[in-house]
């Protein structure tokens, strides 16, 4: 049985199946470490190839579930910059309207920490429900929208007011929150209820429910409006829902020679500006599938750290970034040519990344 | 590759491309799902840590029924349970025509398997869908076996096998077998047994237990079990001591107080099991919480066991928009049947004998160790099917 080396690299060691035979011994990790170092000096061509120091001035910031802070990384130099200890166990991050602060879902806290960019410092905390995990921007920047887990609700946050103005009731466990380009519809995704509930953003009211597949995570709206993408870590399959019809017109799948379908698990997705290419984080399967949005064919399984999760462009869309939960580090893709050229250690268990301008 | 099962049916699809409407919606299916529960003997945890648990399995089914609920609320459909406690020497046949007699063909069982057997064999019962929620007995998995029953708790030999993978790991393979007095500790010992085969554990030491342990409450009553253990556990070297004790008699007693300086496992100490209070990863924790909030107490594998079925029954209803027993059976044994169960990845049926398939969690009494099947340990169809009976060792076809 061919397995690739990240997955059995933890055993390090012979295996026995279960009627007792012999198996092949896994691969160890040497292969890893060198292809590590190739594609980090690859990474450093291409970054100066680029002439990136001086071109794109940007950050990333990245949330870390177990050390509880945000990493600050310099887009130029994609070295950290900085860390950020925010509450605990910070999980969804989003970016203000302004550029100038970051609102982070901080679950054990019970609440949303605002980040000044400046002087990154918390300045503020925002009244959230129980456990927020995920939260979206409003069209305008002035209602946050956060998945409370704990009590099946969606509750909504007036920025400037610095309070609660509205709570909508979803399914069991909800999630992934997307907004449409048009600023109508909030897509939550419930992830023991396997829906995705759309909400008027004009009534704040559930208007409609589709069924997708197992344990929903991320919804994505495509740059026209017209579809939202919504990824099943458990089913391992990513829903492609029409808008106007709220029909799934697409299942897609995901085959990764050498793994087993119960290791592919889909979570972030991110579709380029121009609506043509898809990106799905694969999870356990320490892939990012790139697919062509229009086709819905898997072009690439781009190869990255372990347990990658949510995903981030840089502006201008010509590099990727990942967050990696198992291997503690951000991967960073080269969009044109489909591959990571870098990996950078950031927090243990890394899990939001946004960049800002 | 999962196997091919039944054959994909259109109507499962159909529902897929439904748009449900907002809601409120007026509950148009009503899938009413049964429970029997006959009455354990009364059992007083070892350690007052521990609360004797009174509302086992219907709390897990009564937690399942909420959750289905919630996407009812907006599928339209509506699950009611309708439990009935039996005492012991009851019929359960008995209790389970009654429901039948409601309309009732999704029942939930937890019994002891020849009653177990019983329920499954009637003529009532054909055209029901039966889930074992309460015995872990081996023989219902490879030879009496029956069409309309699955397992959601796990067979001893599942049970076992995930923990001689983890032992295997270890390279913990020399064992000292403990066995209690009762026929389940004579039954949990075998499955060790033959786990120790599959995976290459050497039982080299084996004794049962004959003493009365229990000296707890007695003042000075320490003595007895320190001088008593001492004594018992003086054999030959081994790397772990296993016990089987599954009523939970005495076999905490011997952690910490074994001749040699060796780890205990088995049904007490380093234990596999399906669910435990220590385990929070993929999502468990939201889910946890949610239960001790309703019930004031932790989760337990047979409440696991009871969501597992009722959350099975829910989740078959959603996709085919039917609560028909034939129809859900055909559903969870099809290879389009996931449920996500908090355990990181979907948890199936084997179409051979009706046992769920579930990664089993490796515990400590306040962490979670390890989660088998074990890295490196392989099999064709589900790396799952490394723990309990395989396709080809079950003789009661499928």
């Amino acid at each position: 049985m061919k397995t690739a080396s990240h997955e059995a690299g933890g055993l390090g060691s012979e295996g026995l199946t279960a009627t007792g035979a012999r198996v092949s011994p896994s691969r160890s990790f040497v292969p890893v470490a060198v292809r590590r170092i190739l594609t980090g000096l690859l990474g450093a061509v291409a970054l100066w190839a680029s002439g990136a120091p001086t071109a794109h001035a940007y950050t990333i910031y990245v949330s870390s579930e177990k050390d509880n802070e945000i990493t600050v990384v310099d887009g130029a130099t994609l070295k950290v910059q900085a860390k950020v200890p925010v509450g605990a166990r910070p999980r969804g991050i989003v970016l203000g309207k302004d550029n100038k602060r970051l609102f982070i879902c901080t679950s054990d806290a019970d609440h949303i920490e605002v980040m000044d960019l400046a002087g990154l410092k918390v300045v503020r905390t925002l009244p959230s429900g129980p456990d927020p995990e995920l939260l979206a921007l409003g069209p305008k920047g002035r209602f946050l929208y956060v998945a409370n887990e704990d009590d099946n609700m969606v509750t909504v946050i007036d920025v400037d007011e610095g309070t609660k103005v509205g709570e909508i009731q979803v399914g069991v466990e909800p999630e992934g929150l997307g907004i449409s380009p048009d600023g109508k519809w909030l897509v939550n995704t419930s992830e023991t209820t396997n829906m995705a509930h759309f909400i008027s953003l004009v009534s704040r009211q559930v208007e409609a429910n589709v069924l997708v597949y197992q344990r929903p995570r991320v919804a994505q709206f495509t740059p026209d409006g017209k579809q939202v993408w919504v990824s099943s870590e458990i089913g391992g399959a990513v829903s492609v829902i029409d808008v106007p019809t709220k029909r799934v017109i697409k299942k897609l799948r995901f085959a990764i020679p050498g793994l087993r379908s119960e290791s592919i698990q889909p979570v972030g997705i991110r579709i380029s500006a121009d609506g043509k290419r898809a990106f799905v984080a694969l999870g356990p399967a320490a892939r990012v599938a790139a697919i062509d949005a229009k086709t819905f064919e898997v072009q690439k399984y781009i190869l990255v750290g372990q347990r990658v999760w949510n995903l981030a462009f840089s502006p201008g869309e010509k590099l990727l970034f990942t967050t990696n939960g198992v291997s503690n580090d951000m991967s960073v893709i080269d969009v044109r040519r489909l591959r990571a050229i870098k990996s950078v250690p950031v927090g243990r268990l890394p899990w939001g990344v946004v960049v800002a301008p | 590759m999962e196997p091919r099962g039944p054959m994909r049916r259109a109507w499962i699809l159909l529902p897929w491309l439904l748009v449900l409407p907002s809601m409120p919606w007026a509950a148009q299916l009503q899938v009413p799902i049964g429970l029997i529960i006959e009455e354990h003997p009364e059992h007083i945890p070892l350690s007052s840590l521990e609360p004797a648990v009174v509302d086992e399995v219907v709390a897990g089914a009564e937690q399942g029924i909420r959750d289905n609920d919630t996407t009812g609320r907006f599928t339209g459909q509506d699950f009611k349970l309708s439990t009935l406690d039996i005492k012991r020497g009851e019929s359960a046949a008995a209790a389970f025509r009654s429901l039948h007699d409601k309309g009732i063909r999704l029942v939930l069982l937890d019994l002891p398997a020849e009653d177990l057997l019983k329920v499954a064999d009637l003529p009532e019962a054909k055209d029901s869908l039966l889930f074992n929620v309460g015995s872990p007995d081996d023989p219902l998995r490879f030879r009496e076996c029956r069409p309309n029953l699955l397992h959601t708790i796990p067979s001893r030999a599942m049970v076992a096998d995930a923990l001689a993978q983890y032992l295997a790991w270890k390279r913990w393979t020399h064992w000292f077998l403990v066995t209690g007095p009762h026929s389940e500790d004579k039954a949990y010992a075998d499955a060790l047994k033959r786990a120790a085969k599959r995976f290459g554990g050497k039982i080299d030491e084996q004794k049962p237990w004959t003493f009365q342990a229990g000296a707890r409450r007695t003042d000075s009553g320490h003595f007895h079990e320190q001088q008593e253990v001492n004594a018992f556990t003086q054999v030959g070297d081994y790397d772990i001591l296993l016990v089987a004790d599954e009523r939970d008699e005495f076999g905490e007693y011997l952690n910490y107080r074994t001749y040699r300086p060796r780890p205990v496992g088995g049904t007490q100490g380093l234990v596999a099991t399906a669910w435990s209070r220590v385990h929070e990863q993929w999502g468990a924790t939201q889910f946890q919480r949610r239960f001790h909030e309703k019930t004031g107490r932790w989760m337990t594998p047979g409440d696991y066991a009871a969501w597992v079925a009722v959350r099975s029954i829910g989740e078959g209803a959603t996709r085919t928009g039917s609560g028909d027993a034939r129809k859900l059976h055909d559903y969870l044994l099809s290879p389009d049947f996931k449920l996500g169960a908090f355990k990181g990845v979907p948890v199936t049926y084997r179409d051979w004998n009706g046992q769920l398939r579930q990664p089993l969690l490796i515990v400590s009494p306040r962490l979670l160790v390890s989660v088998s099947p074990q890295q490196g340990f392989l099999h064709p169809v589900s790396n799952l099917d490394t723990l309990g009976y395989d396709r080809p060792e079950v003789s009661c076809g499928g």
